[in-house]
């Protein structure tokens, strides 16, 4: 560990004295950061990574960050945090070697084309196509709420292969790209007034089989690393100001707050207090490539605290939350990205609803604890074990 | 017919109406509209329904019904999510003129209300925020035998539609109200961009407006309370409507919905989920019609029973559209369901007349805690 460190930390002031972040362009800088093995730490030499132990990529990012120097995931969450950890466990080299640094240095950003209109939390209930020919597949369906996906150039996306096999069995996993003809993506406006989410509308659409990852019909377990990504992300150590960092900074501009709002307001702070405790030690405790079920105790306090925080934040801003900036239907842009940070807590507080929604619902969330890490008996099934098309669907 | 029988049947007729007049789409066009509402449905309800005459006394051409009836009324309206200046008009602006005594005023205005002819609104907060004696600093100076206003009022319900804007601001004697047309120099209503958009907010800028002054100088807050809290009581009814309707709402969804070969509502964390619901909503309820009926009763400890309901129909609202929102799942936080509406609704009435937190402190301050 401590010989890992080293290499980590000297790797890192090597990269910072070769491009000082203040002289050096943003994609210049990735591409060295990427080069030198600090994209990922725990990938292999040679994509973005080490070699070495997880945890590790925290003394990265707090030195890069301390530095100024420009953060790769920032405009690309998906593809650093979901989309490169699934290619690092399943797929081919080649597929590392495409995606990977592209990915990284900001030419490429990535979707996820999982969720469909009658497939949500019962992921696997999904019904789009995808059927071979020759040396690609031809792909055919609709997806929704899919984040980004008209500014990102892949998707990720999961496929029925085989209707012949359980629900769980016949799906297989693959990256599309989004300019591919038959590709079609329609805004959908949010109740904050724009439209981060979209409907994706699959028209056969080819897709070449080196763009499949993992085999053919265990798309499951792929998209499950995905998912697994994705909780974590949700509770991942924040740079940037929480949520309860702004109720702080609103409550100290407030006069005469009164008991209650102070009673809240500190409760709130010990709560975020304690999730960052927790996210810390699950990132410390995490030594192999993939989070477990445990992941999803930090996507529910995640989206638990954050909605109570901008609601306290919404109370110590007083009569002025009855306003709102802009419920223009805006759709989502590059500038969208960079405008978040500074976004209204009225408008954060609206989109904060969403927390307990996207990536798997805190009730979903609970099942999972219950019943993969408490081991509890599940709720009983009807759809496990029979063939995807014999299944009724409401 | 008992009264129970007959608020029955008023509840019948009004949701009848507003089923057809204040359809989803009727809001969603309002919301965009300017004035915010529609003149055709405002003409309706007092002529054929007569529902802005109702609470107003006979001698002042109301139709003389009691509070509770008046409530059964705005939780219908909350229900249907009505665009409309009524709760400015009826909850605030009548009432106030109904608690501050001043006959002539009454006279002047009350039968223009009961009538439908006049809109009106009461303007108490300022920059601020806050729906106290404290909120207020405007002044008011003699002007030969009148009196002018200076100042900036916020948050003001329908002002920019109203014909009327009863306003309380200081003279030499303390807290008084004041009847300003808005027409008359100086005054300026900018409607200003709300998260709820089926109300419309206003800031109010008053500049040496000339204002009529409503019962006795220095002697208002008393009447200007009394008439908030009978107001805060209509919005508790309309939020209690509001909670049903979402909760309905949601019944529908989680039957149909679903996921894993059953409907979404088969699972017991969305059963749990909506029974709470439902037992809030029930509380709420009674906490609401109990504070009709101490305002209809005129009880000694009517303003108690009003921050009792304003606090608990309050949270009950949000926790309600926020629990619709979720088990809808993504489809609720889309743009296009209607969940959204109700959670700006309520989100925003907890705001209005006081956060369920300050009428918790009121009722601290009652029980002398
Ligand atoms: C802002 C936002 C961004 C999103 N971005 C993406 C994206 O980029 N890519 C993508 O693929 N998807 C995305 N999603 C979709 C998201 O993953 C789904 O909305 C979510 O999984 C829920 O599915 P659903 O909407 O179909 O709700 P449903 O599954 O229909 O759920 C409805 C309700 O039933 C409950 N429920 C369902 N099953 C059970 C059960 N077994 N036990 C208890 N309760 C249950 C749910 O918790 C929920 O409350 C996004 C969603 C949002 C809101």
């Amino acid at each position: 560990m401590t010989a890992e460190l080293d290499l980590v930390v000297t790797t890192t002031e090597d990269l910072l004295r070769s491009h000082p972040p203040a002289r050096t362009p943003r994609r210049d800088f990735l591409a060295a950061q990427f080069d030198a093995g600090l994209a990922w730490v725990h990938f292999p030499v040679g994509s973005g990574g080490l070699g070495v132990a997880p945890p590790l990529q925290r003394e990265v990012t707090l030195r890069l960050a301390d530095a100024g120097a420009p953060d790769g995931a920032e405009f690309n969450r998906l593809g650093y945090s979901m989309g490169a950890p699934t290619l690092a466990a399943w797929g081919t080299r080649a597929q590392q070697e495409r995606y990977l640094r592209p990915l990284f240095v900001g030419d490429e950003r990535w979707c996820q084309l999982f969720s469909e209109p009658g497939a949500g939390s019962d992921l696997a209930g999904l019904s789009t196509r995808a059927v071979r020919d020759g040396d690609a597949w031809v792909v055919n369906g609709q997806k929704v709420w899919s984040s980004l996906a008209t500014i990102s150039q892949v998707g990720m996306l999961i496929a029925r292969t085989d209707p012949e096999q359980p629900k769980h069995r016949g799906l297989t996993y693959f990256l599309v790209d989004m300019d591919a003809p038959g590709v079609e993506v329609r805004p959908l406006r949010q109740l904050t007034g724009e439209a981060e989410f979209n409907e994706v509308y699959l028209t056969d659409v080819r897709v070449p089989d080196s763009a499949r990852v993992g085999e053919v019909s265990d798309g499951w377990r792929v998209a499950m690393t995905t998912l697994m990504e994705e909780r974590v992300l949700f509770n991942r150590e924040r740079t940037e100001r929480t949520p309860a960092d702004l109720a702080l900074e609103l409550y100290r501009t407030r006069p005469d707050p009164g008991p209650e709002l102070r009673t809240r307001m500190i409760d709130l702070w010990v709560r975020a207090r304690v999730q960052r405790l927790n996210s810390r030690r699950a990132a410390a405790n995490r030594t192999a490539g993939i989070p477990g079920p445990e992941g999803s105790i930090g996507k529910l306090v995640y989206a638990e605290l954050n909605q109570d925080a901008l609601e306290l934040c919404l109370d110590l801003l007083g009569d002025e939350s009855m306003l709102y900036d802009s419920y223009e239907m805006s759709a989502y842009t590059e500038e969208s990205l960079t405008r978040r940070a500074e976004q209204d807590v009225r408008r954060l507080f609206l989109r904060s609803r969403a927390y307990s929604i996207e990536g798997g619902t805190s009730e979903i969330m609970r099942n999972i604890l219950a019943e993969r890490v408490l081991g509890l008996p599940p709720e009983p099934r009807t759809d496990k074990n029979v063939p995807f098309s014999r299944i009724p669907r409401g | 017919m008992s009264t129970n029988d007959a608020r029955d049947e008023l509840r019948r007729v009004v949701r009848q109406f507003l089923e057809r007049r204040s359809t989803e789409s009727d809001v969603r066009r309002l919301m965009e509209d300017e004035a915010g509402y529609d003149p055709a449905v405002w003409t309706t309800m007092a002529d054929q329904l007569g529902l802005q005459a109702m609470a107003i006394p006979e001698e002042l051409g109301g139709a003389g019904f009691g509070y509770q009836e008046l409530c059964v009324v705005f939780e219908e309206m909350g229900r249907a999510l009505l665009p409309s200046p009524f709760f400015a008009t009826v909850g605030l602006a009548a009432t106030a003129l109904l608690e501050c005594g001043d006959q002539e005023a009454m006279k002047r205005h009350l039968p223009a209300i009961a009538s439908g002819e006049l809109v009106a609104t009461l303007a108490v907060g300022e920059e601020r925020g806050g729906w106290d004696e404290s909120a207020v600093d405007m002044r008011a100076q003699p002007s030969g035998s009148g009196w002018t206003l200076s100042g900036v009022k916020r948050f003001v319900p329908d002002a920019h539609v109203s014909g009327l804007l009863l306003v309380v601001a200081r003279t030499a004697e303390g807290l008084s109200l004041f009847a300003v047309d808005p027409h008359s120099a100086g005054c300026r209503v900018e409607v200003e961009l709300t998260l709820d958009l089926t109300r419309k907010l206003s800031r109010v800028r008053l500049d040496a407006t000339p204002a009529v002054l409503v019962g006795r100088a220095g002697q208002a807050w008393d009447g200007v309370r009394r008439a908030l809290r009978f107001a805060a009581v209509a919005l508790a009814c309309e939020q209690v409507g509001g909670a049903r309707r979402v909760l309905d709402m949601t019944l529908d969804h989680v039957t149909v919905r679903h996921q894993f070969g059953r409907p979404v509502g088969s699972f017991q964390a969305v059963k749990h989920k909506l029974a709470d619901m439902l037992v809030d909503i029930e509380s709420a309820r009674s906490a609401a019609y109990d504070a009709a009926r101490a305002v209809a009763e005129r009880d000694a400890d009517v303003e108690l029973a009003a921050s009792v309901a304003k606090a608990v129909c309050s949270d009950t609202y949000t926790r309600a559209a926020a629990t619709a929102i979720q088990l809808h799942g993504g489809i609720g936080f889309t743009w296009e369901h209607a969940a959204q509406l109700y959670y700006k609704r309520a989100k925003s009435s907890e705001f209005l007349l006081g956060t369920p937190g300050h009428h918790r402190d009121l009722v601290g301050r009652a029980l002398g805690i």
